[in-house]
């Protein structure tokens, strides 16, 4: 073990805080932030017999790995063996998958116990986790100190989004219920909640983590994404999960296994892209502000700070529309009530069944998405319509190349427009417009594949998280994330502490490595 | 079971492109689209095993039920058969090929998409030569070409079975996902006797490569067929479809019924409907997007560094590892032993039949084409009235050589041999000489006693001795044979003409 990894060394050291002890204070975190509605399933029993065990293991000196003992959740479109996984759709009300996704899989090779299954946006369709068959989940930042202190809100009435599809993981993470979770991200749906709710959101290189096991949206953009509170955890999570897996054509191998970020990284040898295009309608001046600051930082630290133009990226959510409409189109055909999943009870003929059963099994947002994406798909429409998508698609990729290959390191800009969205202002928009709004930063790296990660840097004035996104060539996720680092290491982003989870010597410690205590 | 040499009759439907038939006259335009199944122990995507008649859903992968996160791992083997039949068919192998996904609400389709080769197939442009039996007396091979317009990899569907009775459908999910080659035929064809020889020519082709077990009525070869008409030099007409046949016989009678019914619909003023189904031309494409492209590999030396050659398809080393070709086979057999096309036909449609001929000839000296008609004729009438392959034989070649060797050295006449060839049948084991002597077969060449036998038969025949001595020298013939009565065949006939000849003269 090296003194990098956090978990085990602050929370896990021999004698300061067992697995099972650990295992319980987060299931009773759950219980008592219940009313986020973060998690769909909670898997109490399994979690404790898997901390008892690895209680065992760190009793007799041989854990597993970085990771034996520590609580992580998954967003519920990632199937797991034995435990339900809903999609938050009532097509998949009751279904169990008969085995692991590969990225769960590996976690729980590593000895590390699942929570539970994260509530989100029926299939990850959404950017708020408001469009579930499980209902919304809530920031827990609408229920810290700074939101009710600055806002004088009703914590009933004007609580606010977690940003989605990936808001259950998000808020997982954030409220301390567990050290890790997996949200998947298609258009932004891991960065946009881990923004709104003031977590490391890292979407990796498309490839880099098996996606074999992950209920898809849309396969050529969707990644598996990781979500931790600091971004070393993030490098140690990426470390596990990363790498070729046979079950899954489209994965690469894993360019080095060191996941260890540097101690001091260097800025002064890099140059930090600020794409002009993301100065968009809509950023709240907050945002830019930390956009400018976070720059500032670069510029004072040595590294070269370059405007550059990304032209197409105006582009990128209409054409993400089209593709991902109809990748949707062509994924959801397997629901249809026979194998698995809801099936309706009107069944005079097999006709009648698929059709009611796919009225009744999915949402608006999804029988939308359908229906748009077969009309993409006819053969009349093909031309028109997809191929020219992915035409688009190969340009916005091309803009990334073109400033990467102009010697640019890695590009900054703001994850989101504007800080998490009171509930009953988000839904004043539908799920199209919303998600055509939210993931404008996020999208184009899903179109390029490349890595990106939302880092926290600041609350806003009303006392929610804001946060700045990096993004970097394909592959170069270990770089992406030393300069996250460097930016994590800088900004002092306050924490979600719980007094009730800590024991006055980790508040002591964590006091002494400069976190900022808000408690909720 | 195998077909003789295809005769091409199809005159009488007056759409025989090949006797040049008048402008005005209509004839019948036959394409083929033929699924199949790929010889595998693993289907295409999973690995999942392949076989014919297991218990229903037995032999189904989470990704064959289409279970959600499941991903397609294209199997190898499916493509080096691929390469493989379509190196046979004198295709261009594609060096990069894409798979896409067609979408259709099946029942038995459980992703609602099958995943096939619809843009870029992994071969094109290719070439399968077939014969015909023709000409007056029906002895004259016709070589044809078929144009291949391509071959793709794509996955078979399940089974749906429908209970009427209880108004339900049961789904066996065992051959969803099983790898086909689908192989395009251009309408190069005019008739059900020409599509049937070119089908039978390939199921051959198939079986020497080992890509197919080509068995139709296991379904792992399915013949669809456009059929129209038109008059040459005009455009082609309306096409339907001829689905769901199960043998080539009847393939050949469903498309000449299917030219003679549009023939006449349009004789009558009617027009040929089109019956293919209409959403099949609204169907999406979309690539599959979990599967990159397919990259071959001309020869070892192309491979790019660092990959490993166990997990690819190099093109060069399947083309070296092709085995003998039907075609080439039967040439080879006319060229070494002299025999008939025909009969070179009639070896290779046989499995196990040219070995066996060249088995027999190895350990005898008798003249190959003197033992193709007891290869041709003897064994296989055999063979075929018990229903049994050549492997089944209980005449081994080594023990037919040994019976053609008694016959040769002249131990044994010719119908003689053929008696014993009946016994050897009956009583495996029993080698032909054992069975001579047994039954005292052996040929009777005793001047003596072949004198007095034919002294007989002159003497109780006095009318057919003056005929031939009025010079009817046919009728000496009757009484050879009545000689080789009295003997059971076993008379030395050239002994026995030049008695007869003295005793008649």
């Amino acid at each position: 073990l090296t003194g990098r990894n956090l978990w085990q060394m602050h929370l896990l050291r021999p004698g300061r805080i067992s697995p099972t002890e650990l295992c319980r204070k987060c299931l009773n975190r759950i219980r008592k932030t219940q009313h986020l509605n973060a998690y769909i399933t909670v898997t109490e029993e399994r979690a404790l017999e898997q901390a008892q065990q690895a209680e065992r293991r760190l009793q007799r000196g041989v854990p597993k790995g970085p990771l034996d003992g520590i609580p992580f959740a998954v967003k519920d479109n990632f199937c797991t063996e034995n435990i339900r996984t809903t999609c938050a759709s009532r097509m998949l009300k009751d279904y169990t998958p008969p085995y692991n996704a590969t990225v769960v899989q590996k976690l729980l090779d590593q000895g590390a116990v699942l929570m539970g299954k994260t509530n989100m946006d029926e299939f990850a369709m959404g950017a708020g986790s408001t469009d579930g068959a499980f209902g919304a989940v809530k920031n827990p930042w609408g229920y810290a100190a700074p939101y009710g202190e600055r806002t004088r809100a009703d914590p009933d009435s004007d609580w606010v989004v977690t940003g989605g599809s990936s808001g259950g993981s998000a808020a997982a993470v954030a409220s301390l219920t567990s050290y890790l979770a997996l949200g998947s991200d298609t258009g932004g749906s891991t960065r946009n909640p881990g923004s709104l709710c003031g977590v490391v959101a890292l979407k990796p290189t498309y490839g880099l983590l098996s996606r074999h096991g992950l209920i898809p949206l849309v396969n050529s953009m969707d990644v598996p994404g990781i979500m931790t509170r600091s971004v070393n955890d993030a490098a140690i999570v990426l470390g596990i999960l990363q790498g070729l897996d046979v079950r899954d054509s489209t994965t690469v191998p894993a360019p080095s296994s060191l996941t260890e970020l540097p101690e001091d990284f260097d800025v002064k040898n890099i140059c930090v892209g600020i794409p002009k295009e993301y100065h968009a309608p809509g950023l709240s001046e907050e945002t830019l502000a930390q956009w400018s600051r976070v720059a500032d930082l670069f510029e004072e630290a040595g590294a070269r700070v370059e405007q550059v133009s990304l032209p197409h990226t105006q582009y990128s959510i209409v054409c993400y529309h089209v593709l991902c409409h109809a990748e949707v189109a062509s994924n959801m055909a397997r629901f249809d009530g026979l194998e698995y999943g809801h099936r309706s009870q009107m069944d005079s003929s097999t006709e009648v069944m698929y059709a009611s059963t796919r009225h009744e099994g999915f949402n608006d947002v999804v029988r939308g998405r359908i229906l748009s994406g077969n009309y993409f798909l006819l053969k009349r429409n093909y031309q028109h319509y997809f191929v020219k998508a992915q035409k688009v698609r190969r340009l916005i990729t091309n803009d990334f190349q073109h400033v990467f290959s102009s010697g640019v390191d890695v590009l900054l800009t703001p994850t989101t427009l504007t800080d998490a969205a009171r509930y009953r202002d988000f839904t004043q928009e539908d799920n199209r417009t919303r998600s055509a709004q939210e993931d404008v930063f996020t999208q184009p790296a899903n179109m390029a594949g490349l890595p990106a990660v939302s880092v926290p840097t600041a609350l806003s004035r009303r006392g929610l998280p804001i946060g700045l996104q990096l993004i970097a060539p394909a592959l170069q996720d270990q770089t992406l994330l030393s300069v996250a680092q460097w930016i994590e290491q800088r900004v002092g982003f306050p924490s979600i502490v719980s007094t009730q989870m800590l024991s006055s010597l980790d508040l002591l410690q964590s006091l002494s490595e400069g976190f900022h205590i808000i408690s909720i | 079971k195998a077909l003789p040499i295809i005769k091409c009759n199809c005159r009488h439907l007056n759409t025989h492109q090949t006797h040049n038939p008048a402008p005005q006259q209509l004839v019948g335009v036959v394409g083929l689209e033929i699924h199949a199944q790929i010889n595998s122990s693993t289907k295409l995507f999973s690995g999942a095993p392949v076989r014919f008649s297991a218990p229903p859903n037995s032999l189904v992968s989470f990704f064959d039920a289409s279970l959600p996160g499941t991903l397609p791992v294209l199997n190898k083997r499916c493509v080096e058969a691929a390469v493989m039949t379509g190196l046979a068919l004198n295709c261009a192998i594609n060096r990069k090929s894409l798979f896409d996904r067609k979408h259709y609400f099946y029942a038995d389709l459980p992703a609602g998409y099958q995943i096939t080769q619809q843009r870029l197939p992994i071969a094109v442009d290719g070439v399968l030569t077939y014969s015909l039996l023709g000409g007056k007396k029906r002895n004259q091979v016709m070589r044809k070409n078929v144009t291949i317009k391509q071959i793709q990899l794509e996955q078979d569907s399940g089974k749906s079975l429908h209970d009427d009775v209880r108004s339900q459908t049961l789904i066996d999910l065992n051959r969803a996902g099983v790898g086909l080659m689908e192989l395009v035929m251009e309408p190069d064809m005019s008739c059900g006797e020409e599509a049937a020889a070119a089908v039978r020519e390939l199921q051959l082709i198939l079986q020497a490569l080992g890509t197919c077990q080509g068995n139709m009525s296991e379904g792992q070869l399915r013949v669809d067929a456009n059929v129209s008409v038109h008059r040459p030099g005009e455009p082609l007409g309306v096409r339907t479809e001829v689905k769901n046949i199960n043998s080539i016989r009847y393939l050949a009678r469903a498309i000449d019924y299917e030219i003679q019914r549009q023939i006449d619909v349009l004789q009558r003023g009617g027009t040929v409907q089109n019956e293919t189904r209409a959403y099949d031309s609204k169907s999406g494409f979309m690539p599959e997007p979990n599967l990159p492209p397919l990259i071959l590999y001309e020869d070892n030396a192309s491979l790019p560094t660092g990959i490993d050659a166990c997990q690819v398809v190099v093109v060069q080393k399947i083309k070296e590892g092709l085995p003998e070709l039907p075609s080439v086979k039967r040439d080879r057999l006319v060229q070494t032993y002299g025999i008939l096309p025909e009969h070179s036909f009639t070896l290779v449609n046989e499995d196990g039949l040219v070995d066996y001929f060249e088995a027999v000839l190895k350990t005898t000296k008798k003249e190959p084409r003197k033992v193709i008609g007891w290869v041709t004729n003897e064994l296989l009438g055999h063979l075929k009235q018990e229903d049994m392959s050549v492997c089944q034989s209980p005449i081994s070649p080594s023990a037919l050589a040994e019976l053609l060797e008694l016959q040769e050295t002249g131990h044994i006449s010719s119908s003689v041999a053929k008696q014993v060839f009946q016994k050897m049948w009956r009583s495996p084991g029993k080698t032909a000489l054992q069975i001579t002597q047994e039954q005292d077969l052996g040929l009777v060449s005793d001047t003596a006693q072949l004198h007095s036998i034919c002294q007989k038969v002159v003497d109780s025949h006095p009318d057919e001795v003056h005929a031939i001595r009025s010079g009817n020298k046919k009728v000496l013939n009757k009484l050879m044979g009545l000689v080789q009565k009295e003997t059971k065949g076993r008379a030395d006939p050239v002994l026995v003409r030049a008695i007869l000849q003295k005793k008649t003269s």
